[in-house]
């Protein structure tokens, strides 16, 4: 007879080593799921986690590290404040939509001027438009009482059809011979988000995910603020009773998170991707809510989780080439390590006890 | 634009098929819920009782059989979410996203083979003087058996949930776990059997866009289809009879956006395309005032000490 047994205080031991545990039985399940794909277990593994760091193609693969994380950190530490507070923002996908079509809206309004100050004011309207996509579920939470989650999330689709009418009709490069699509910015100077270090990855993007990781770092240990977003969500009502507003908290918290996903849109679609097409939008706005939960909710978990989450993107594309292994698979990994996660999660608050438990 | 090309009874028996998948897998969800567990999956397992259902109907060139796999398919996926959260006490909410972010990677990994292929085709029943009636004989005789199936499923559920003891469970379950287990009741039994019936419906409902709505196979077909169903649930205010109410609704949106396109209206494709989703967000706000009926232990974590 296995029981659970409520720990007094959560274990800080476990609070550490679950994300380990989980990343560890996701390969085994993992290699089994390869397995049963017909490929070597040993080998797919080898080719996920290792080659692209160490292997012969290292160096080229490398930088996609920081390229495929920075848009991941940025989004998951923007989620990870309401996710402490207990807000569920699902929708960074549609949020990150909408920074890159006005970030992009920005540079093609002011194409082909070549001016200084049109890639900062990218950077506003990108964070401006993941924000205003963002308050429209958290004015509603607080102005109705709807529930955030579904709000958030039937944005997203609404969002891929602006993105969709944004590349076939306003955006549509008029030089295009008209395939779907706006002009590329990497081709447009003073838009163009480029590497700030050559070869390296490291884009403005980057840079962003590292500022925000201390900015939540220094928000959650040190301000009022994160003390809030921290007391909401572990005791709503003494939140209450010390005066922190609920409704002030969501728009806080639904607002820096569509900001954060607005800017990884923005970078995105002004550095790595180029231009606006309509399937502009690869996920990384749900890959985050894992690098979130990954991260335990944590700045510097959550940039550790988006590394091994970019990692396991990039090393799912040597697989697909190298080994035949289906991209869906690779998807399915990465559903499987929150699976795990949530699974393992139950040894921090609890302990196990076998045997029979003494009767009440 | 031509509007005279839009028929009413085509559009009013469209809107019945359009609205079929959406209303078993609420109606499903609304047992989870009425249960107190909240299941943000839905859309996980649609799409893999979609590809179950294809699958199977495919390989063996039988619909029925296409269908129970569907429901197999969808309570396999939903035990997964049982044992997290009823065994493992996981957070429901990050345990329904991760549901729906496997299914969908589990999908697309089944489905690899069945994409441009045709699935056999489900007959419509024809009860041979009804549906030749002028008007109503087209519109409420001449479906497939899964339209009808849908309509009875929302009838039982409601009469299981007014008339039936284990009904009642299920509420006191939903409405107050600790009441209910001090009473004797088996509540993490009872919610898993919730959960894995809401998985199944959730199959069906994904089996239906599948192998009669579009019918084919394609990457994350449902498109949304599962989280508009669990926005239904809201809609309905945990009533049965509004889940269908909200199905028809929309599914006249959807059918009537669909039917402007082909009448080339002057709005873009892309914005009628989107109305679905922006109808169901101002429905969503409307019903938000109505918060009375929400079962009261809905999305909390039950641990038994005793």
């Amino acid at each position: 007879m296995i029981r659970l047994e409520k720990r007094r205080e959560p274990s800080q031991v476990f609070a550490y080593l679950t994300p380990v545990l989980a990343v560890l039985v996701t390969m085994i399940a993992g290699g089994l799921m390869f397995a049963a794909l017909g490929k070597d277990p040993f080998v797919a593994i080898k080719t996920i986690f290792y080659d692209p760091l160490f292997g012969q193609y290292a160096s080229f693969d490398r930088p996609q590290l920081l390229v495929k994380g920075g848009p991941l950190v940025l989004i998951a530490i923007g989620l990870s404040l309401g996710f402490r507070a207990g807000i569920w923002n699902i929708g960074a996908e549609g949020q990150y939509i909408l920074g890159a079509i006005f970030g992009a809206g920005v540079a093609l309004a002011f194409y082909p001027l070549d001016a200084w100050f049109i890639f900062p004011l990218m950077i506003l309207a990108g964070a401006f438009g993941g924000f205003l996509w963002a308050m429209i579920p958290g004015i509603l939470k607080v102005k109705f009482g709807t529930n955030e989650i579904l709000v958030s999330l039937m944005l997203v689709y609404v969002a891929e059809q602006l993105l969709a009418s944004m590349s076939l009709g306003l955006m549509k490069n008029p030089e295009g011979f008209g395939f779907p699509g706006s002009r590329n910015l990497q081709q447009y100077p003073s838009a163009h988000n480029a590497e700030i270090i050559a070869n390296s990855g490291m884009h403005w993007g980057v840079a962003a995910a590292l500022i925000a990781v201390i900015f939540a770092y220094v928000l959650l240990a040190r301000h009022q603020l994160g003390y809030h977003i921290r007391l909401t969500g572990e005791a709503p009502r003494a939140a209450k009773f010390a005066g922190v507003s609920p409704g002030r908290l969501i728009l806080v918290c639904l607002g820096f998170s569509g900001a954060f996903a607005g800017l990884a849109g923005m970078f995105e679609v002004s550095g790595p991707a180029g231009q606006v097409t309509i399937d502009f939008n690869t996920g990384y706005g749900f890959t985050a809510i894992i690098v979130a939960f990954l991260g335990r909710l944590h700045p510097v978990g959550i940039l550790l989780a988006g590394l091994l989450m970019a990692l396991t993107y990039i090393g799912g594309e040597v697989a697909q080439s190298s080994l035949g292994l289906p991209s869906a698979a690779i998807q399915m990994f990465q559903g499987m390590l929150l699976f795990f996660l949530l699974a393992m999660d139950v040894l921090t608050g609890y302990r196990i006890r076998f045997g029979q438990g003494e009767t009440a | 634009m031509d509007l005279s090309a839009i028929n009413p009874v085509l559009l009013i028996a469209s809107l019945m098929v359009a609205a079929t998948a959406v209303m078993i897998a609420a109606i499903g969800e609304l047992i989870v819920e009425r249960a107190g567990v909240l299941n943000l999956g839905v859309e996980g397992m649609m799409i893999t009782g979609a590809i179950c259902g294809f699958a199977a109907a495919v390989q063996t060139g039988s619909p029925t059989i296409g269908f129970v796999a569907a429901a197999l398919g969808g309570a396999a996926l939903s035990l997964l979410f049982a044992f997290l959260t009823q065994f493992a006490l996981a957070n429901q909410v990050a345990s329904g996203l991760a549901l729906t972010l496997f299914g969908l990677g589990l999908s697309a990994l089944l489905g690899q083979g069945y994409q441009g292929i045709k699935p056999p085709s489900t007959p419509r029943i024809d009860i041979p003087v009804l549906s030749d009636l002028p008007w109503v004989g087209r519109i409420l005789f001449g479906h497939d058996l899964m339209v009808y199936f849908g309509l009875a499923l929302v009838a039982a559920v409601w009469a299981f949930l007014k008339y039936t003891r284990a009904g009642l469970v299920l509420r006191a379950v939903g409405e107050n776990h600790d009441a209910a287990h001090a009473l004797g009741y088996k509540v993490i039994r009872i919610r898993v059997m919730a959960i894995a019936f809401g998985g199944a419906c959730a199959g069906l409902g994904g089996a239906y866009i599948s192998l009669i709505r579009v019918p084919q196979w394609t990457e994350g077909m449902t498109a949304g289809i599962g989280w508009i169903a669990l926005a239904l649930v809201v809609f309905a205010s945990w009533k049965p009879w509004r889940v269908l109410l909200g199905a028809y609704l929309f599914g006249g949106v959807t059918v009537l956006q669909l039917n402007l396109q082909a009448a080339g209206i002057a709005i873009p494709v892309e914005y009628l395309s989107m109305s679905p989703y922006i109808i169901t967000i101002v429905v969503l706000v409307i019903m938000s005032a109505d918060k009375s009926r929400a079962p009261a232990s809905l999305g909390r974590i039950f641990h038994a000490t005793h």
